[in-house]
């Protein structure tokens, strides 16, 4: 197996150049196996990010075969026969070879406010007790807080590779997974940031940022639910919800 | 954030992608009004005055000009339009990660250009009824351009 593997180092290199190398494949064998391998037997310069090995951490997404993965979480055969080609994650600064620089991403994660935001501070800052959150409230946010802070979304969204300024699928899904989350009060604070030009109304609902999650969070599900709650407040049809209490914490 | 900019903020692209949306919608209503009144008249009768001539003839073009609903019709279609087509314009642009002041200047050059439009329309809507209207009450008065 050819690993086509995209090399570049700010400062030093002019450009990226691709960097090609043998790797031996083995049964089972994932892209960030033979990228260890490359390190360990044939160029140990090489530099990317990953922690956890099993698609939990979300620190090695890059641009496996064109589209963004999880290095750790994609086996060789399933991509490719013969050549696998590498690059860092599209629409991020490289700090170095296979190396994104999301700090971009963060800071517009930032933006929305992804925690819980109550009125009751004194309470936040000294807590007496657990808020009271039923099964079926979870059920509204479950499936946006799986979210792993890959990149991978925003390396696919068409959206982010024009304007840099877009928030991006990522954050927009975390401030849904904090709007429905029964214990949060912050929505209407949120509300100015995603309904601002470069806010949520800018996605053209090309859904390759689901297709390419992969822990199946569906960001063009939830940008589009955040569009109909953004909506439906500023025609005042939204549902008034108070965040919950602790009137039920014996309920469990 | 500042308060100035919050209140910017605040009431900006949720109106404005509300309106565009319901805007989209009101075309397409009216736009099958129109496609009804001009390719279907024979079938449904529809502000059609002389049946055995085109829709496009300028008898049933001045039946359907005298009409104050047309007209409203008409004006009220050339505002939408407008405003969703301007306003899918002003997204493109502001895709190209324009600066702040820029947008700005876009914004309001978009704004201008849709009133001037709107307005020349509505002259245009408007002159046509009052000419019909009066063709129809004068038939021996020469109608020029008919």
């Amino acid at each position: 197996m050819t690993f086509h593997i995209l090399r570049y180092t700010p400062g030093k290199d002019t450009k990226p150049c691709i960097t090609a190398y043998q790797v031996p494949l083995k049964l089972g064998m994932t892209v960030l196996d033979g990228l260890y391998y490359i390190k360990e037997n044939l160029d140990p310069s090489l530099a990317w990010r990953s922690s956890c090995r099993m698609g939990v951490c979300g620190s090695c997404g890059m641009l496996v075969n064109g589209l963004p993965r999880l290095a750790c979480n994609t086996q060789i055969k399933e991509v490719a026969d013969t050549r696998v080609a590498l690059g860092p994650l599209p629409n991020f600064d490289i700090i170095r070879d296979l190396v994104p620089d999301l700090t971009s991403m963060f800071d517009k994660h930032l933006e929305v406010s992804p925690f819980i935001q109550r009125e009751d501070e004194v309470d936040i800052n000294n807590p007496e007790g657990e808020y009271y959150q039923s099964p079926e409230d979870l059920e509204h946010y479950l499936q946006f807080s799986f979210c792993i802070k890959c990149g991978c979304c925003m390396a696919a969204c068409p959206t982010s590779a024009t304007d840099a300024r877009y928030l991006g699928p990522m954050p927009l899904t975390q401030a849904l997974r904090y709007n429905n989350d029964s214990r949060d009060g912050g929505a209407e604070k949120r509300a100015l940031r995603i309904g601002s030009r470069h806010g949520v109304f800018r996605c053209h609902y090309a859904g390759e940022c689901s297709r390419v999650c992969p822990k199946g969070v569906d960001p063009a599900k939830a940008i589009q639910l955040l569009k109909r709650q953004l909506v439906a407040g500023y025609l005042g049809l939204a549902r008034r919800r108070k965040p919950c209490g602790k009137q039920g914490l014996n309920r469990r | 954030m500042r308060e100035g900019e919050m209140k910017q903020v605040e009431g900006g692209e949720t109106a404005y992608w509300t309106w565009h949306m319901a805007a989209g919608v009101a075309i397409f209503a009216l736009l099958g009004l129109h496609m009804t009144t001009m390719h279907l008249g024979g079938l449904t009768g529809l502000f059609v005055a002389y049946p055995t001539e085109q829709a496009v003839s300028p008898a049933n073009s001045h039946t359907r000009d005298a009409s104050l609903f047309l007209t409203v019709v008409y004006i009220l279609l050339l505002g939408l339009a407008l405003y969703h087509g301007l306003y899918g314009l002003r997204t493109m642009l502001f895709e190209l990660t324009l600066k702040p002041a820029t947008e700005q200047a876009v914004t309001t050059a978009l704004v201008v250009v849709g009133l001037l439009l709107l307005g020349f329309g509505t002259w245009a809507a408007v002159a046509a009824h009052q000419g019909a209207a009066y063709h129809i009450a004068s038939p021996e008065a020469v109608y020029v351009g008919g």
